[in-house]
């Protein structure tokens, strides 16, 4: 008789449970999405940001970026290059960061559109771009980009295999 | 400063700055590490038609070959391009991709409804849908929407390079420098690619500058 009550119960709840469900499902789908990475300029998020603060970073919009993460950021790059005065830009820690720490993509809507091509300079990302090189020499090259030779090219100039010269460019998976 | 020096200083760096210093934007957070949310990379560069601006989203990175044909577009996962086009780093435009029932949905360039973090789908712009290439497929599969924008989805090549294994290496204190050659640790994998070409004049941009950032957004759960 106990098992009776018992198996008795456990089906009023699985069925309650389906009712449940089902009402939920009727319930009208939420029109929102909420962000979960996002990505400007390549590797901020991955050098200049602390482990603990990663999703934040993903999470925080552009224009805030500055004021939550400048001083942090500072700090990384004075941990990854204690020496760091300027850069072949010019650009004092503070200035670099400044730069850097709203993390979007600029770029050029009348010419050439590179990461940096020894003259233009943000001006877009296009595939072929060096932008670990270009960034590694920011970081470690000093005012002249000779500074650190060991640091400033990982020596791996370009993709693996060709790009496409017409759309969509990229190319075939492997 | 000294090179070794400078090592050592670099492998605190990486204890300070915590955990493993990931590439472009591949696996950069936990949240996302390993999610169909994870950006690897985003490019905008001027079309092969100078009057077009091509925006390439990646995402889904380092795929092996053989783990390329069963990687998915996510119908939870909005992709956007978000397009600041007067120099206040404020989205003016959103460029939305969208995987449902084996295709992605384009929408945009649109003034978004809401700007920030919370955001819907811009279903009055809606400009066309390309069928996702299927892996193996000999060519892309190619399709021209609204206003002659292009589009594609699919598995490519990941476009990124880096030496990111001996970037460890120097980190972690067993290698003081860049080898020379060095080693692509991006070299034979894929990613999942967007790529939409769109006419320059559609982005309206002053003094003929934009700033982009690509983003990721997880449809919210029914109430």
């Amino acid at each position: 008789m106990k098992t009776l009550i018992k198996n008795y119960l456990a089906l009023i709840l699985v069925i309650a449970c389906l009712a449940s469900c089902k009402k939920n499902s009727n319930f009208p789908q939420s029109p929102y999405f909420d962000q979960a990475d996002q990505m400007g300029r390549p590797a901020i998020n991955t050098v200049f940001i602390g482990a603990a603060d990663k999703d934040k970073f993903n999470e925080t919009i552009p224009t805030q970026m500055p004021s939550v993460f400048g001083a942090e950021m500072k700090t990384s790059l004075l941990t990854l290059n204690p020496g760091y005065t300027t850069n072949l830009l010019g650009l004092t820690a503070d200035q670099f960061i400044g730069v850097l720490s709203t993390d979007v993509l600029n770029a050029s809507t009348t010419g050439t559109t590179t990461f940096y091509d020894g003259t233009n300079v943000l001006t877009g990302r296009a595939l072929g771009d060096d932008v670990i090189d270009v960034e590694l020499t920011l970081l470690f090259g000093g005012p002249d980009g000779s500074a650190n030779p060991t640091l400033t090219s990982d020596h791996v100039n370009g993709n693996d295999v060709p790009f496409l010269t017409d759309f969509p460019y990229l190319a075939s998976p492997h | 400063m000294k090179r070794k020096k400078i090592v050592i200083m670099l492998a605190c760096a990486l204890i300070a700055i915590g955990g493993i210093v990931y590439a472009a934007d591949h696996m950069d957070a936990p949240a996302v590490k390993g999610q169909t949310t994870d950006i690897t990379d985003l490019y905008v560069f001027q079309g092969k038609n100078t009057n077009n601006l091509v925006f390439v989203a990646n995402s889904q990175g380092l795929l092996a070959p053989s783990a390329t044909s069963s990687a998915q577009f996510d119908p939870n996962t909005l992709i956007q391009f978000k397009i600041d086009n007067n120099g206040d780093n404020v989205e003016d435009l959103v460029i939305q991709a969208i995987y449902q029932d084996g295709k992605i949905n384009f929408f945009g360039p649109a003034r978004p409804s809401l700007t920030g973090t919370r955001t819907k789908i811009e279903e009055a712009n809606f400009i066309g849908s390309v069928a996702v290439t299927p892996y193996g497929s000999s060519n892309p599969i190619v399709s021209t929407g609204a206003y002659g924008i292009k589009f594609f989805a699919g598995p490519r090549d990941d476009p990124f390079f880096f030496d990111l294994d001996q970037f460890h290496a120097i980190l972690g204190g067993t290698a003081t420098g860049f080898n020379n050659p060095g080693k692509d640790t991006f070299a034979g994998t894929n990613v999942l690619s967007i790529v939409v070409e769109v006419p320059k004049s559609l982005l309206h941009a002053e003094n003929g500058k934009i700033n982009v950032w690509l983003t990721t957004s997880t449809k919210e759960p029914s109430k």
